[in-house]
Formats: structure tokens, sequence, C-alpha cells
């Protein structure tokens, strides 16, 4: 009998299964179903470029069927629930897809709703998001008549997708209003609320600098409660007030309403599932990958590229009933654009800090870790062809999904100041 | 990774001070961490220490304040006046368990 894998998701993670999981199931045994809401699929990492006009929207949208290959069924419809006890999809159209084995990649999207104020009188007029195409667009039109007062750029909670994007959109804004001759007017403020800009002691060692460098006031622990339109002004929980003229602003990030209807989510619709297999914690036919999972981990493509090669192979055996034997480590790594046309390139997994030394050949590079460096702003721009032609059809990328540590140097932290009292820090 | 003593308890503390071994911690030594960040513990502490200690168990995550505030019944506006300031960090100090992750 023909068994059915449905995929829930057709954005970078749930593309990428289907097109490697084609390959690897056999037609006569696997019917493969994919559902997503629309035919759009958008390249995110360029949202961060749209407020400073450097791309046009058709190079950051190609339709989803694009990179749906033979063999697999596009489905164009809204989710209403999972009903994990009879293995059924229920679409909002009323149709029903039965499953025996369920992906679940719908990934994380911005919530401004969630925070009291945040989509009032001001939101799109001097409060803007840049995590949809909309608020980046509408961004870029408020940047050509911004000329002076107060920039803040905050992120409301995390995690987030691709973390280090409000820091570059930072980097690039400052780049950008020195370019224009309007630094000077300029205040800038970064509202984190993490203790700091960068929490790991490797990153904050390296990068803690850039900031100061760039005269960027960081405002830490900063938990916004809500937005007073009238006063323009971040208020947090602990009636902290951080007044703007101009608000950037990262939304609460949320997985899908779905997953929660379904009973599959955590308290922000994340599926929990085994962070080395992304099996669901309480359905052994239901995977969740990507974003929508809740891995202690950056949620970012090179997330959701590193996780797919090994769930594909995990994906297989489970499915032949045998013990799945790949176990991913948490490896991410991304491009922190640092304005003026360069960029720094972090590689770290869940047991290991960012490293500095060279990537992707050891000692060669051509790319430097936690260094900026022109090489590194170009790769970013490169990816964006990777992406399309050969990550999203599953085609193989010369990368490992396992991280290396040969050509990179563990920073070495013995000659710190261990004697610093720093329980007081921590308080 | 280093040994500390506090109130008679010898246990595993990362750089920061945060408990390396989850196991090692006691509701007398949360007491006692507590004190040394001024805190002095309520009923109202130990619930949301309580839940900490339970998620952890369940889940192997330290908790966000945001699960604390939808799980616990501890809204996030008193989690801030419990633990004033860095609410996350402080509460994850008390419950022996590792700092709350960011990413770089």
């Amino acid at each position: 009998m023909t068994r059915r894998l449905v995929v829930l998701g057709a954005g970078t993670a749930g593309t990428m299964i289907v097109n490697k999981l084609r390959r690897r199931l056999p037609r006569d045994e696997w019917e493969i179903t994919v559902v997503d809401r629309d035919d759009v699929h958008p390249y995110q990492p360029g949202y961060l470029f749209v407020p400073f006009g450097r791309y046009e929207t058709e190079q950051l949208l190609r339709p989803r069927h694009d990179f749906v290959p033979n063999g697999v069924d596009l489905v164009l419809a809204e989710v209403d629930r999972v009903d994990t006890s009879a293995d059924t999809v229920h679409l909002t159209d009323g149709t029903t897809l039965d499953y025996d084995y369920l992906v679940i990649a719908t990934g994380t999207s911005p919530r401004p709703d969630q925070t009291p104020g945040m989509l009032g009188s001001q939101w799109r007029t001097s409060v803007f998001d840049f995590y949809t195409l909309d608020g980046a667009r509408a961004l870029a039109g408020a940047l050509a008549t911004f000329d002076h007062g107060r920039l803040v750029v905050h992120v409301t909670d995390m995690p987030i997708k691709c973390p280090v994007a409000p820091l570059e959109f930072v980097f690039l804004v400052e780049a950008w209003l020195r370019e224009h001759r309007l630094r000077d007017r300029v205040e800038l403020v970064f509202v984190t609320p993490l203790s700091g800009a960068f929490t790991t002691p490797v990153a904050s060692e390296h990068l803690g600098g850039l900031l100061e460098e760039r005269k960027v006031h960081v405002e830490s622990d900063f938990l916004v409660e809500h937005i007073d339109n009238e006063r323009k002004t971040l208020v947090s929980y602990d009636e902290r007030e951080v007044p703007f003229d101009l608000l950037v602003t990262v939304p609460l990030n949320m997985g899908a309403d779905f997953v929660e209807r379904s009973g599959l989510g955590d308290e922000l619709n994340y599926v929990p599932v085994d962070k080395h297999t992304f099996l669901s914690t309480q359905h052994d036919n239901v995977f969740a990958v990507g974003d929508a999972n809740d891995i202690p981990t950056s949620k970012a493509g090179s997330v959701a590229h590193f996780s797919i090669e090994v769930f594909t192979d995990n994906f297989v055996e489970h499915v032949a009933g045998r013990p799945m034997t790949r176990a991913f480590d948490g490896h991410a790594n991304c491009f922190i654009e640092s304005g003026d046309h360069k960029a720094l390139l972090i590689d770290f997994n869940y047991d290991t800090e960012p490293l500095t030394g060279t990537y992707p050949v050891p000692y060669a590079g051509p790319l430097g870790l936690l260094k900026e460096t022109r090489a590194n702003h170009l790769g970013k721009l490169a990816f964006r062809w990777i992406y399309w032609n050969v990550l999203l059809p599953g085609r193989p990328l010369p990368l490992p999904a396992a991280m290396s540590m040969a050509g990179k140097h563990p920073v070495d932290r013995t000659t710190e100041d261990t004697t610093k009292d720093t329980t007081k820090d921590t308080a | 990774m280093t040994t500390s003593t506090l109130a008679g308890h010898q246990f595993h503390v990362d750089e920061e001070g945060f408990l390396t071994v989850p196991d090692e911690w006691s509701e007398e030594l949360g007491a006692a961490l507590a004190a040394q960040i001024g805190i002095e513990m309520t009923d109202a502490h130990w619930s949301v220490v309580r839940f900490l200690r339970d998620d952890f168990a369940a889940t192997g995550e330290t908790a966000t304040l945001r699960r604390v505030g939808a799980r616990s019944g501890v809204p996030v506006k008193q989690l801030f006046a419990l633990f004033p300031q860095k609410p996350a960090k402080k509460m994850a100090y008390v419950a022996g368990l590792p700092k709350p992750r960011g990413c770089v």
C-alpha cells in the first residue's frame, strides 16, 4: 500500500525536504504532498537590504511551484488543524489530507499584534518592521525622509528568526546615515531583551567594540510591555522608557497558530522535538523541521539547511523501522553585515561558541570568521543565487552538516581574569 | 569550571557564577544564592523557582521569561518586581540552572 508523507509549509525547510525526499522515497511506494497558503516564496535574507533600496521585489520573490519537483503535490490552502489521533490534516476550505508521516515546516512569523500599542496609530508612520516585505518597503520610504532625531532599533523578545539581523540593520543604517551626511543629527539606540547586544563571551569580546565604535547606545534587559503611541515611547515591564522618533522593531516571533490549535505547540507555538532528530516529543510519526521547532539554536536558513541533511537520512531510516543514526549538532553559520560593504562570518553549534578562523576551507578561507572583510560581504550577496539555484532544489552544497573544528581557533580564554566577582555582574 | 562554596554547600559554577550541575542545587542553597544578589525569598519567589526547576527537569532548558509568565501563573510584570532588573538571569541563578540562551 502507498504511504503518504504530508509536509506543511513550502518555505526554506519544506521545499528542501520535498526535493530531497522525492529522490529518496520510491514513487510507487510514497505519495508526497506539500501545503502552503500561497504560491510566493520570498528570499527573506534580502529583506534587510530593502530599506536601503538595494533590491527590487522581483529579485526576492519566486513562485513556490518552481521549486516543487515532479511527483510532489503542491496544495495551496490554509491549515486549520492537525488531528494527530486520526493522522489527518484539516484545511480551512474543509478538505482533509490523511498522512502516515507529517512534517511541520511552517516556520515562525512576526506578530506585532502580541505587543499592546505596536499596531497603534504610529504603525507604519513612525513604527516599522523589516521582517516582512511590506514593512521593509514602508521603512525605505520613511528612511528617505528621515533627517534627524532618535532612531531606535528594537527586539521584542527572543527567539527571533535570523537573530543577528537587528544588529546588521544597526550597522547598515549607521553607515547609510554617514553616507548621507546625517550621522551627527541622529541618535542611534539598540534596545534588546538580552543582557547585551552580544551574550556569548567570545562574541562580546570580538564584536562588542563594533557598537561602541559606531556610537550606538545599547539599552539592555529591556522587555517591552507596550508602546505609547502618543508619546512615541517604548515602555518596559519594569517601567523604563525609551522615546523614539523612528522605531524599527522586530515584533514577537511565533510559530503558526494551527500548531497551537492542534495541541502541538509550546507557549510560542513551536513544536517540541528531540534536538538531534526533530522527531516530535509527543508523536512518533510527526517531525518539525526548520524554524517551526523548539531546538535551542538560531532560527535561520543555515540551521534549516544543515538540519535537513541530517533529517532526510534519519527519515528514511525511521520509516523503514530502523533506528535513526544521525544526530544534528546545532550547526549554524551566518554572515553579519557590518556596513561599508563589509561583513563578518560566524560559525557555531550547540556546544561551541562562535570561533575565529577561516571558512569553509581550513586555513585558506576565503571567508574570515569573526572578522570584518569585504569577501564576507560578497559571500553574503552571492548567497541569494546559491539559495535559488542550489539550496532549494536540494542540490548538494559542499558544506558538511556537522561542524568541523579544522582551521578554526577556539578563543583562548584562560588568560581572562577569573578572580572578578561576576555574581554582581549577573545580578 | 570552578568550584564554589556557599552556606556549607560545595557546587560547580561557570564563569558567571551559574551552577553547572543542576543536581547540586537544594532549596537551602537557592535561598543562599538569592541572598548573594540581595533577594530575600518569599512564597512568591519560591513558586517561580519551583516552576523553573520542574520545567527544566521536563524540557532540559531554562524557561524564558515569557514561558514562566505564560505557564507558572506569575505574570511577567510581577517577575520584574520579584527579581528586579534582570529577572531571567536572576531566576536562573537562584534556581541553579544555566543562564537562558542568547545567540551571539
